[in-house]
């Protein structure tokens, strides 16, 4: 059979449609459409950046929110020298866990860094955004190091 | 409470890639062993059936239900099926029999995971909002948690070495196994890190196979007279979805299960825990309290192959084994499921 004739349909695997992600999660992707990051503080007073729904010790629904920094401390990472098709740097990347300063619990996110030995754990980072926000996650583009500013 | 037993188990082989073999061409052997072993002649001799698999392994939603093929469904068969690794699909069945509902059970778990890309695809059953947009993949997420442990002191990259030493060596003797041989901590250090401060020796390789179990009241294994060892304790705990609300340091969830599975009422003489990645070997001997004189992983654990959906039964299964072939008495068996060890389930065997 000729190549001509065969029929094909571009396929994209994933949701085709759009949900309502609620007041807690809602909150924080607006905000991110913004530019500004809100935790939501727990029973126990600490500030969760991402913010959680629901308690992570008592379940009760969680409504108290926070704005916190656009920087923060790096608390773990792993160098990624190969980055997989899906992956959203290129580059080699981090991937890095930050405590936000004004929250309690790190995130983690994608580190841009110009190798592994400029990577310490500690070391101050400072969220890029992405040119284009739509209130998705991915509207923090990577968090990139502050120089000479490790703590 | 019934006495529950279990009375036959049989595991694949783990490839690398099994080709052109589908999932039911890879149960079906499974199936017919452990039907061997109890002289059953099919599905309809268990009262009950259980699976575990997980539909983002195939891509397509209710993907199990082509599992079913494998079990010959007319007439019709009591079924049920978990999207977790089948050490899940054996709690259920352990419910079902607790409650009277039935006396025996077939269980099997199943996975295909070569023809698409492990890491990336798990990297979907993250939450929708926050982590899986990253395609944050689970060899990084447990590089992270590696980090953690090595950062403050509570491993090194030689003991994570060592663990993958003796993985090699003991699989050498585990015919099923896809990864073994003789090598030194030096010769696995000197190899370069893969996504730091991992290297590809601390992950388990991806594997296709299955692997089945059957499961009865005592008084059932005794009918039907093969040896059996009993399930004195099981339970599982979860933890938070977000692994940045958990201590990655140490896996509370598997803690919790251990004491209530009562792990910690006899000596226990081998362990089989499910680490996909070595630093976890050593985190979870630490969470379930073993002894040094506990033999952890004797054929080489899940980094000598790693068959989704199955390694958390299998677990199960090799101690059972164990204890039937009188090289233990009491064992204790591990599975895990979810990012960084979220979930976890013990499970306590003891001989007849």
């Amino acid at each position: 059979m000729a190549a001509a004739e065969l029929l094909s349909q571009e396929f994209e695997l994933g949701f085709t449609y759009t949900r309502s992600t609620g007041p807690v999660v809602g909150k924080f992707l607006t905000g991110l459409r913004d530019g500004k990051v809100y935790g939501v503080r727990g029973s126990d007073g600490r500030v969760l950046v991402p913010p959680a729904e629901y308690d992570p010790v008592t379940a009760a629904p969680l409504t108290d929110f926070v704005e916190v920094g656009q920087e923060g401390r790096l608390l773990s990472w792993c160098w990624v020298s190969e980055p997989r098709e899906a992956h959203l740097l290129q580059q080699p990347f981090a991937w890095a866990m930050v405590q936000l300063d004004g929250a309690d619990v790190p995130m983690i996110h994608c580190l841009e860094a110009p190798s592994a030995e400029a990577v310490t754990t500690g070391a101050r980072v400072s969220i890029s955004w992405a040119d284009e926000r739509q209130g998705f996650i991915t509207d923090i583009r990577c968090f990139t190091l502050l120089q000479g500013a490790a703590s | 409470m019934r006495e529950i037993a279990v009375v036959a188990y049989s595991q694949s082989p783990c490839v690398a890639d099994a080709g052109a073999t589908n999932e039911v061409e890879l149960i079906m052997p499974q199936l017919q062993a452990v039907y061997s072993q109890l002289g059953l002649a099919s599905a309809q001799d268990v009262d009950f059936v259980c699976s575990g698999s997980c539909d983002y392994l195939q891509g397509a939603a209710f993907a199990f239900v082509a599992g079913v093929d494998a079990l010959g469904a007319v007439p019709p068969i009591k079924e049920s099926h978990v999207e977790m690794d089948a050490a899940w699909a054996l709690y259920e069945a352990i419910l079902k029999i607790r409650m009277g509902h039935a006396d025996s059970a077939l269980i099997y778990g199943f996975g295909k995971s070569s023809p698409g890309e492990l890491p990336i695809v798990l990297s979907q059953r993250l939450d929708p909002y926050y982590l899986a947009p990253l395609w944050l993949d689970t060899v990084s997420l447990a590089a992270l948690q590696a980090r953690l442990l090595l950062e403050q002191g509570l491993l090194t990259e030689h003991d994570m070495a060592a663990v993958v030493a003796r993985s090699r060596h003991n699989a050498l003797a585990n015919p099923l196994a896809q990864l073994a041989g003789e090598f030194s901590v030096e010769e696995l250090l000197a190899e370069e890190h893969f996504v730091a401060p991992l290297r590809r020796a601390d992950c388990s390789p991806v594997s296709d196979g299955a692997a089945a179990m059957v499961i009865a009241t005592v008084e059932q294994a005794r009918a039907w007279g093969a040896p059996y060892a009993r399930i004195t304790g099981i339970d599982h705990r979860i933890e938070n979805h977000n692994p940045c609300l958990r201590d990655l340091t140490d896996s509370v969830s598997t803690r919790q299960a251990a004491a209530a599975a009562g792990v910690h009422r006899g000596p226990v003489d081998v362990a089989e825990v499910y680490a996909p990645f070595s630093h976890q070997e050593i985190l979870l001997s630490r969470a379930l309290e073993l002894a040094p004189e506990t033999l952890v992983n004797p054929g080489g654990g899940v980094l000598a192959g790693n068959l989704m959906m199955a390694s958390g039964l299998a677990r199960v299964g090799e101690v059972f084994r164990r204890i039937i072939n009188g090289e233990a008495g009491r064992g204790v068996a591990h599975a895990t499921s979810g990012p960084c060890l979220q979930h976890n389930l013990v499970a306590v065997l003891e001989g007849a």
